[in-house]
């Protein structure tokens, strides 16, 4: 059953894809302010997770350097999803720590780990059923919304409009600017704003306003980037992107993770598509059975012996 | 039921429609209308009040109690529609919103006679009504604060248990606390609001109900008015995405446990509210007013009524609280009745009487599901 | 606050705690198991209990059963009642199964809805008992206490030596009948073919499912035995008491699912743990202050051991083996 909508999504989703052209305009909404590229943004210090007496990662140690593309690759659980939970905050590791911009966030709740600068998307889509696109896209962009409950309720906190937010109407208008706007009113604005410019930027904004259940699987994918998008992060982390996507699919992806990165994110993506990884990461960590066995540039772990025998198999497994 | 459905699917399709100019006219009328119901004396309409013969209850009366559950219902709404959790206490915040009033400004109240005679005070002092607003409102947002804080971390259905255990620790702190509360004699004398005497009697009093009715009316607006501006705010977002999915929602920068608290806080704030509002007309409160069945009414008028919408609680309040009234020759057969309704209702059609859109497409979606799996197996 | 009072009888209101927490625990059974299958709070088990009550009472009118009849009479009669409980609340809680949440099985409602078809159901059966049948059929139904007779007088067994300490046979009828009766449903749930089904859709239901267990037969038996376990409860409860009423259920079902929730729900045995710690505290509590204060101090012990573990006392799960 499952495999029959795949099967139609993805086939939908190439009807569309030949009629909207690839998003090509200038994001100025979008783009992040990037840091000294090249430091060090996020740090997997000798992390080791037990669960019981497994032991899921075992000393695992690499990091990321803010503006690059980094693969986290490895075979069917390698302890790809893992470590990724370790960094979301999922799981909080047994030994080890890890560092994002130096600071420890080991055993951080979700949800500041995501205001420190660090989004992900999941490998099984996890979307917020019952919402429109936008609406998953909007409550990403909340995270960085500065407007709480009181906020919202009173709408007492004033912000003196600038011209090109002033309402049309002339009565609101002349109301606007002796009261200036809320806080909450701007924001909300602007957060749809930038929703809609970040549903055009992953390609799927014909379909802003559908039940993202409704939507196709690769519209589904897509939106997920987006959603993670929203929350500004740093650092984005994509679990599995290319799952069900076939090869031409792939290229469009590659594509939008280098416009992301372009945009002053750094990302991570955790594959096992080799080819994808290969062509898009700037560099490459290999796992297998929680421990990593290479890192390097694509060109070396692809010819990293250890790394053609995890994929390949070793013929005398069992010595 | 699904034509039912669909026919008012469709109704609403074409309200969207509607300039906003005409739903404003239209929603101005159906307030007046409200504010008019007191003196609904014209043939055939008449028929819905509740005093037409001489065992009825007082009209206006009636109407200022759906109205004060209809507070209730939009504050549990909040709780229980919008952020997904079970509260089966309400009636504890209910319960100290009415008994704060009485403990801090009826002259008969115990705490109110132990300040007298801590500072020499007359005994005609007590605190004033426009202080024991803010003070009721207070103790029971603190009292949804202290009991959420622990328990919200728990999963919902434990959640049920705490705060059914409250409603009912609530009730019997009341009538044990003898030197706090007066015990099960309960509190006389409770404040009512400031306003000017008219033939030497407060403005509102309990011979004219209709001003307590229209006093609870402005509340309502009001409540109705601010509670959507949360449905349609970050707010609003934050509580369906958690309801949607929790995990995914934290992640995704939601602080869960943060807006989890707020509704709860929010809906407890609202229950004080309505249970003030209540204390103040009746000029008197008991433990026994406080049972834990009425926990159960209130949550039954948002399931009843559609949870999640704030036109559909209203008709459950409504309807739970004027029926039993309007029939209350049946009095000895209206516990049954209400049971036999609440099962008849929601097997027939458990999304409520009165779903909001995104609900009725939940309820849609998920009887797909359960008839694809019943066909796979 | 009188400590006296309880260090002075310490084995005494021990012993009364215990007794009191049997009953809570049997009852408790029918909470658990139909949360662990079901994930859903059956709030119409307390009504199930108090029906078992009824056909108790019912029971020995019929068979003309009094106080101070011979050995014959009182194992006859009790026996018979015995029977007759369990067979009407297990009746009442399949009827509440099919009516009330059958339907909405089928139409994938939300926990919620349950919550209240089952409240719906708990008033349905409590005015049939307090209203219904008073119309029809007079006293002794309606809203008043009605007491049964003591059939089982009770007498003392043996005194613990030292402690000063009576043993009735009704006390130890009460604890080891509730007892035997949860190692029985124990071993039914872990070892029979039948138990197993129950496990499995414990465990998840849809793996079950395709596997060919009929989970509607399972969620069937699962109403069936937790309504034979509050139907021996209502027996055991009218030879403590000697009385019943319309609205009985009420309170003991909510201390009977605090103690499931207590004990972890979905677990037998927390059910057991979790009945007698809770009747032990209530006892001591009314003690120490008065009895009015019992149910506070009883969710106040519940909201504490759940801040410090989750998942009750001996956490959750009836999927488990060690269920």
């Amino acid at each position: 059953m499952p495999d029959d909508d795949k099967v139609t999504a993805t086939a939908a989703d190439k009807a569309t894809e030949t009629t909207v052209a690839p998003d090509t305009s200038d994001h100025d909404l979008l783009s992040m302010d990037v840091g000294q590229e090249g430091e060090t943004l996020l740090e997997i210090d000798h992390v080791t997770l037990r669960f019981g007496g497994v032991v899921a990662l075992n000393d695992v140690d690499f990091s990321i350097k803010r503006g690059e593309i980094l693969g986290l690759i490895g075979p069917n659980g390698a302890g790809k999803t893992t470590c990724f939970n370790v960094m979301t905050g999922v799981y909080t590791p047994t030994s080890g720590e890890v560092r994002f911009n130096g600071k420890a966030i080991s055993g951080s709740k979700p949800h500041k780990i995501n205001q420190l600068g660090i989004a992900r998307t999941f490998q099984n889509i996890r979307l917020f059923p019952e919402m429109s696109a936008l609406e998953n896209v909007m409550v990403g962009c909340d995270a960085r919304h500065k407007t709480s409950v009181l906020g919202a309720l009173f709408r007492a906190y004033r912000i003196r409009p600038e011209e090109h937010q002033l309402p049309e109407n002339p009565l609101r208008r002349s109301f606007a600017k002796v009261f200036g706007i809320s806080r909450h009113t701007l924001e909300e604005r602007g957060g749809r704003e930038r929703s809609m410019e970040l549903l055009k930027f992953v390609g799927i904004a014909d379909r802003a306003h559908e039940l993202s259940r409704n939507l196709p699987y690769g519209y589904q994918r897509r939106l997920e980037i987006a959603r993670a998008l929203a929350t500004e992060p740093q650092l984005l982390c994509l679990d599995e992107p290319a799952a069900g996507f076939n090869p031409a699919e792939k290229e469009d992806l590659m594509d939008l993770i280098r416009r992301i990165r372009d945009l002053g994110h750094t990302v991570l993506v955790i594959e096992h598509d080799m080819k994808l990884v290969l062509g898009v990461t700037d560099r490459i960590v290999v796992l297998e059975f929680g421990q990593k066995i290479a890192e390097g540039t694509p060109e070396e772990v692809a010819r990293n012996p250890k790394v053609i025998a995890a994929y390949l198999g070793e013929p005398d497994d069992a010595a | 039921m699904t034509i039912i459905t669909q026919h008012t699917n469709r109704l609403r399709d074409r309200l969207d429609g509607v300039p906003t100019w005409a739903r404003a006219l239209g929603m101005l009328l159906v307030v007046a209308f409200a504010f008019y119901l007191p003196y609904l004396n014209i043939l055939p309409f008449a028929y819905i009040r509740t005093d037409l013969s001489a065992t009825g209850t007082d009209w206006a009366s009636v109407l200022f109690l759906v109205v004060v559950y209809m507070i209730v219902a939009v504050g549990l709404n909040v709780v229980i529609g919008l952020a997904g959790l079970l509260d089966l206490g309400y009636v504890g915040f209910y319960a100290l919103g009415a008994y704060s009033v009485a403990l801090f400004g009826s002259t008969s109240s115990p705490v109110v006679e132990a300040i007298q005679s801590k500072f020499g005070l007359s005994e005609e002092w007590a605190v004033p009504f426009a202080i024991c607003v803010p003070i009721a409102i207070a103790m029971a947002l603190i009292a949804g604060v202290i009991l959420g804080a622990p328990t919200l971390r728990l999963r919902g259905d434990y959640l049920a248990i705490v705060t059914m255990g409250f409603g009912e620790i609530i009730r019997i702190c009341a009538r044990n606390l003898d030197n706090v509360t007066n015990g099960a004699a309960g509190i006389t004398n409770v404040p009512v609001p400031p306003g000017p005497e008219i033939d030497g009697r407060p403005f509102f009093n309990v011979s004219e109900p209709e001003r307590w009715y229209w006093l609870a009316l402005v509340v309502l607006i009001i409540i109705i008015w601010l509670a959507r501006r949360l449905e349609n705010s970050r707010v609003g977002r934050a509580w369906l995405a958690i309801r949607e999915d929790e995990d995914a929602a934290a992640i995704m920068g939601v602080a869960a446990f943060k807006y989890k608290l707020w509704a709860f806080a929010i809906g407890a704030s609202l229950g004080g509210m309505a249970g003030l509002l209540f204390g103040s007309k009746q000029q008197y409160v008991e433990p026994n007013g406080f049972m834990l069945n009425l926990s159960f009414l209130f949550v039954a008028m948002v399931v009843i009524g559609g949870s999640g919408n704030i036109l559909g609680v209203l008709i459950g309040a409504f309807l739970l609280t004027y029926l039993p009234e309007r029939f209350r020759e049946f009095q000895e057969w209206r516990p049954f009745a209400f049971g036999v309704a609440l099962v008849a209702v929601m097997i027939l059609r458990p999304q409520g009487l009165v779903p909001s859109r995104r609900r009725a497409r939940e309820f849609a979606d998920r009887k797909v599901e359960a008839e694809e799996a019943a066909a796979d197996a | 606050m009188d400590f006296d009072a309880l260090i002075n009888g310490l084995d005494r209101h021990t012993l009364d705690g215990i007794t009191r927490g049997s009953i809570y625990a049997l009852v408790a059974l029918g909470y658990t198991m139909v949360y662990g299958v079901m994930k859903l709070i059956n709030f119409a088990h307390s009504e199930v209990f108090m029906v078992g009550t009824w056909a108790t009472l019912g029971t020995y009118t019929v068979i003309g059963a009094t106080a101070g009849q011979g050995l014959g009479m009182i194992i006859g009669a009790t026996l018979l009642a015995l029977l007759a409980a369990m067979l009407a609340s297990a009746g009442t809680a399949l009827a509440v199964e099919r009516i009330a949440y059958r339907p909405l099985r089928k139409k994938g409602a939300p926990p919620l809805i349950f919550l209240i078809t089952g409240i719906g159901c708990s008033m349905v059966l409590v005015e049939t008992f307090g209203q219904v049948l008073r119309v029809f059929f007079g006293p002794p139904f309606g809203r008043v206490l009605v007491n049964v007779p003591a059939v089982l007088p009770t007498k003392t067994v043996f005194t613990i030596p030292g402690l000063d300490l009576a043993i009735t046979n009704t006390r130890l009828i009460i604890i080891f009948g509730a007892i035997a009766m949860m190692v029985a449903l124990d071993f039914f749930v872990n070892k029979s073919r039948l138990g197993r089904g129950v496990r499995a859709v414990a465990q998840d239901p849809d793996t079950a499912s395709l596997m060919g267990v009929n989970q509607d037969r399972v969620i069937m038996l699962v109403f069936v035995l937790g309504g034979a376990m509050a139907g021996v409860a209502a027996l055991l409860f009218t030879i403590q008491y000697d009385s019943t009423k319309f609205d009985i259920g009420f309170i003991i079902g909510v201390k009977a699912f605090t103690a499931a929730v207590l004990g972890g729900i979905g677990n037998l045995r927390g059910a057991l743990i979790g009945g007698l710690v809770l009747g032990v505290v209530e006892v001591y509590a009314s003690t120490i202050w008065d009895s009015s204060w019992a149910d506070v101090t009883a969710f106040v012990v519940l909201v504490l051991v759940l801040m410090f573990r989750p998942t009750g006392l001996l956490g959750e799960s009836l999927g488990k083996a060690r269920a």
